[in-house]
């Protein structure tokens, strides 16, 4: 019998409510990505338009440590990938101001 | 074949230098008046600047005539609106808060509206000061006086005269048809706010108030521009960041950035304040229009007319806890001016309020709001003093209510490693724990206070940031070095800098020379501000260093003709290891830096780095004050603040760092504050009026520094530059209320309004 592969394992994403439109409400959920960028484009796939929102308007705090413009830092398996407001920047016409966890 | 690890540093893994206090390198140069300042460059040709202010808080401009200004003998330029281009909006990172382009284009000089008084109308360039000023007096503005608004709570008033026509606020739904002077409202939630107040025993709520306090720099605003011919344009000026001085000169006057050179001079100050430009530009358009090079200095009368401000604030603090002391709920709202144009930091406002503390339910929300003043700027932790000191007051005053000494209730509370912060991730390893304890074991803390004298508490977060550095070194041939980085030295830096170049090459401090660079000396960093400095600088610089120390030992394995992992690199020596050991002398850098030419060419190394992972800062402060109840004149007493530093590079600044910010915040609490007359003018735009404290009023500000590794810097090294200003009004307030049981809520607690308020038991700012 060929055993059956263990399913990759996935972070865990954490958006801000703001972002809600886009997702139907959804503020948590799980992705596979290795990477920022990954992780951005998985959430693009499922929920059109969030993309720029992410890469222009938030900054990243990877299990606890926040990255800003930093599209390549590594995204571990089972890594908490939190989406916040960035911290000095941003742009008028993005939405950055809520979050809810 | 021989192996051994490379390490960076002095390669037994402790720290030779990092921690030690070096002379300062920029010291002997500042006591000797030796350092230039802004104000200090002179170059030939050079032609005075002055800039024409609006008298009115907020007017049309109908119409300018400067003919008889340019026609006046002497006079070489006139700049008006109708010589700076148009600017489309464009938002873009200034430190911690946000710019838009066209704001910016539009602060530096009004074009249809006069928005504050001191707002720009139009500049001068003449062969002599009092030419100049002549010049300004000849030019006419045809004013249409409006209406105007100081205060945030009546900015948001729905019948208050609007700034900007085309403002809607962003952030409500649905948006807005008419517009207003709310720009945006941010909003931060976690938990189940209803069910946390339900478990609380107690639930406190309060008011409060700030005003918008200037960061007091020392040194005004001063800029020599030159344009020339071919279109290359060099700027000299005091800034906190050459880079953006460059690139907003570049977007608001339709220049190439490559034909720009920004040059920074020794800086008296700024504290965020010299984040942005105000006279730049208009410098350089007036050189262009001119032909010749030109100088501009603010006085200290348009430095407070016309420079950003920290916002003043309103704030409702909501908070609940159980009678054994663990809070359940929290809620704050928040507006804050932003001044003329939008952009005040409401929102890391938002996102600090209530970041000392593991609270599971609460929310937060916030309003960005113009008002008919100078344009907020970055000031030292922007936006954090304003919140926390509300929030802290409230922590206060339940711990008082429960019988619970203040520093327990606190630790009892406080965030740590793991924590979720309301914005959203979880903290890392922090010190808010460690710096709480270190203030209640405090000797300070137990010293018996007299009549009318109170002591208070408070804690303090600011999260810290990183970003984009690069650093240079280069090895000369005696085997000493230059670091070359690209951030101004407003606190420090160079001395941090040269201490983790000379840590991560092995050699004494005194043997790398720490170097500011102009913009085409250095790659693009990000500006001084964020307290990112000694945390991304230092590591840009420590890359470098590591790139240099790889250069030294494959110039020892060639002199010794042994692989290159058989040479190891320690305290400043390359030294043959594992077969290899002991087969030759250790080699000095300077040994290998007089063989350079024959062994391949200079030593040298570049790091360009996007540093990420700063490690947010925590402080607690205790002050002591004795209230003098017939004058309402506060002395502060002791004064202990406790900072977590992650490593501390170079103590002594630290201190100083930690000190200067309690000093700002002692003045923010007592004394500083905006007077406005009827009309919107400013009515203390001096020191002697706008009152600061000085040494006088200060008792020796005890520092302390609290070591919590930040584990995303080689040395542990977290920002200190902004935490201390956040803990010091709500620390001097918790005092006052200790002193007399009376809560001030409105800042600043100057000696009318605490005497009022003593007066009438507590209502009007206190109660």
């Amino acid at each position: 019998m060929v055993p059956t592969a263990a399913p990759n394992p996935l972070a865990r994403v954490v958006l801000p409510s703001s972002l809600a439109r886009y997702t139907g409400g959804v503020t948590e959920l799980e992705v596979e990505a290795t990477d920022i960028r990954g992780v951005i484009r998985a959430l693009e796939a499922r929920y059109a338009g969030i993309g720029r929102e992410l890469e222009e308007g938030m900054a990243v705090a990877v299990d606890g440590h926040i990255h800003q413009d930093d599209l390549f830092a590594a995204v571990s398996p089972e890594s908490e990938v939190c989406f916040l407001p960035r911290i000095g920047g941003g742009n008028e016409d993005l939405q950055i101001e809520a979050n809810s966890v | 074949m021989a192996t051994a690890k490379q390490e960076i540093g002095n390669g037994n893994g402790s720290l030779k230098y990092v921690g030690t206090r070096p002379w300062r390198p920029d010291g002997v140069d500042k006591v000797t008046g030796r350092a230039k300042f802004g104000a200090d460059l002179s170059l030939p040709g050079m032609l005075v600047g002055r800039v024409l202010r609006s008298p009115h808080a907020h007017a049309r401009i109908r119409c300018i005539d400067a003919s008889k200004a340019r026609a006046l003998p002497g006079v070489k330029a006139v700049v008006t609106r109708d010589e700076m281009p148009e600017v489309p909006s464009q938002w873009v990172p200034a430190g911690e808060v946000q710019v838009n382009y066209r704001d910016m284009s539009q602060n530096v000089m009004a074009r249809e509206k006069a928005l504050y008084d001191g707002h720009a109308v139009a500049a001068v360039a003449a062969t002599t000061a009092a030419i100049a000023k002549q010049a300004l007096d000849l030019i006419e503005v045809d004013y249409e006086v409006l209406p105007h608004v100081i205060d945030v709570r009546e900015a948001m008033q729905a019948d208050a005269p609007v700034l900007h026509d085309d403002m809607f606020t962003q952030g409500v739904e649905p948006t807005p048809e008419t517009p207003s002077n709310v720009f945006k409202k941010v909003h931060f939630q976690s938990g189940d706010l209803d069910k946390g107040f339900a478990e609380a025993d107690i639930v406190v709520e309060r008011t409060f108030t700030t005003k918008p306090v200037h960061q007091g720099y020392i040194e005004p605003h001063a800029v020599v521009a030159s344009a020339g011919e071919d279109g290359q344009c060099e700027v000299w000026c005091c800034t906190q960041g050459q880079f953006t001085v460059r690139a907003y000169c570049a977007n608001l006057l339709g220049i190439d950035i490559g034909n720009i050179r920004v040059t920074p001079s020794e800086i008296g100050g700024g504290f965020g304040g010299k984040t942005v430009v105000y006279l730049e530009p208009v410098a350089l358009r007036l050189s262009q229009l001119a032909g010749r090079p030109v100088k501009i200095v603010m006085s200290r009368e348009e430095v407070f007319r016309a420079s950003g401000p920290t916002s003043g604030g309103a704030m409702t603090i909501k908070m609940g806890a159980t009678k054994d002391g663990k809070i359940t709920a929290a809620k704050a709202w928040l507006a804050y001016q932003a001044g003329a144009f939008p952009g005040s930091p409401i929102q890391p406002g938002c996102m600090c309020v209530f970041a000392p503390y593991d609270i599971e339910n609460a929310e937060v929300e916030g309003y960005d709001v113009v008002v008919n003043r100078p344009k907020v700027a970055a000031y030292r932790a922007p936006g954090a003093p304003i919140s926390e000191f509300a929030a802290e007051g409230v922590v206060d005053e339940i711990a008082k209510k429960l019988g619970i000494d203040p520093a327990e209730f606190r630790l009892m509370n406080a965030a740590k490693e793991g924590t979720r912060a309301l914005y959203g991730p979880k903290f890392g390893p922090v010190g808010c724990i460690e710096t709480l304890e270190a203030a209640r074991n405090s000797e300070h803390y137990s010293i018996p206070l007299g009549p009318n004298q109170g002591r208070g508490i408070a804690t303090g977060f600011w999260f810290n940031i990183g970003g984009e550095s690069c650093a240079t070194i280069n090895v000369n041939e005696d085997g000493t070095a230059t670091v070359i980085e690209g951030n101004p030295d407003i606190g420090g830096s160079r001395a941090s800098i040269q201490l983790q170049a000379a840590e991560a090459l092995g050699i004494p401090p005194e043997k790398v020379r720490p170097l500011v660079a102009d913009t085409d000396s250095i790659g693009y960093t990000f500006l001084t501000g964020g307290s990112r400095v000694t945390f991304a600088t230092g590591m840009a610089a420590i890359d470098a260093a590591g790139k240099v120390v790889e250069q030294l030992r494959e110039r020892a394995a060639k002199i010794w003709d042994i692989p290159v992992e058989a040479v190891e690199w320690e305290d400043g020596y390359a030294k043959p290891s594992g077969s290899n050991a002991g087969d030759f002398e250790p080699m000095s850098m300077a040994e290998i830096a007089a063989q350079a030419g024959k062994t391949g060419g200079p030593i040298a190394a570049t790091a360009s780095i996007n540093a990420q992972g700063a490690g947010p800062g925590f402080g607690t402060h205790v002050c002591d004050v004795e209230v003098d109840r017939e004058t309402g004149r506060v002395t502060v007493l002791r004064y202990t603040a406790v900072q977590d530093a992650g490593k501390a590079v170079h103590p002594s600044y630290v201190e100083g760092q930690i000190q200067g910010g309690a000093a700002q915040g002692i003045g923010w609490a007592l004394n500083e504050e905006y007077i406005y007359d009827k009309d919107g003018r400013l009515e203390n735009p001096g020191f002697l009026d706008y009152r600061m404290p000085v040494a006088s009023d200060l008792p020796m500000i005890d520092a302390v520094i609290v070591e919590v590794p930040n584990p995303n810097h080689p040395y542990g090294v977290r920002g200190v530059g902004e935490t201390p200003i956040v803990p010091p009004m709500a620390a001097v307030a918790n005092a006052i209320e200790n002193a007399t049981g009376i809560r001030m809520t409105d800042l600043p607690m100057s000696p009318p309004r605490l005497l009022e308020a003593l007066d009438n038991g507590g209502a009007n700012g206190g109660s």
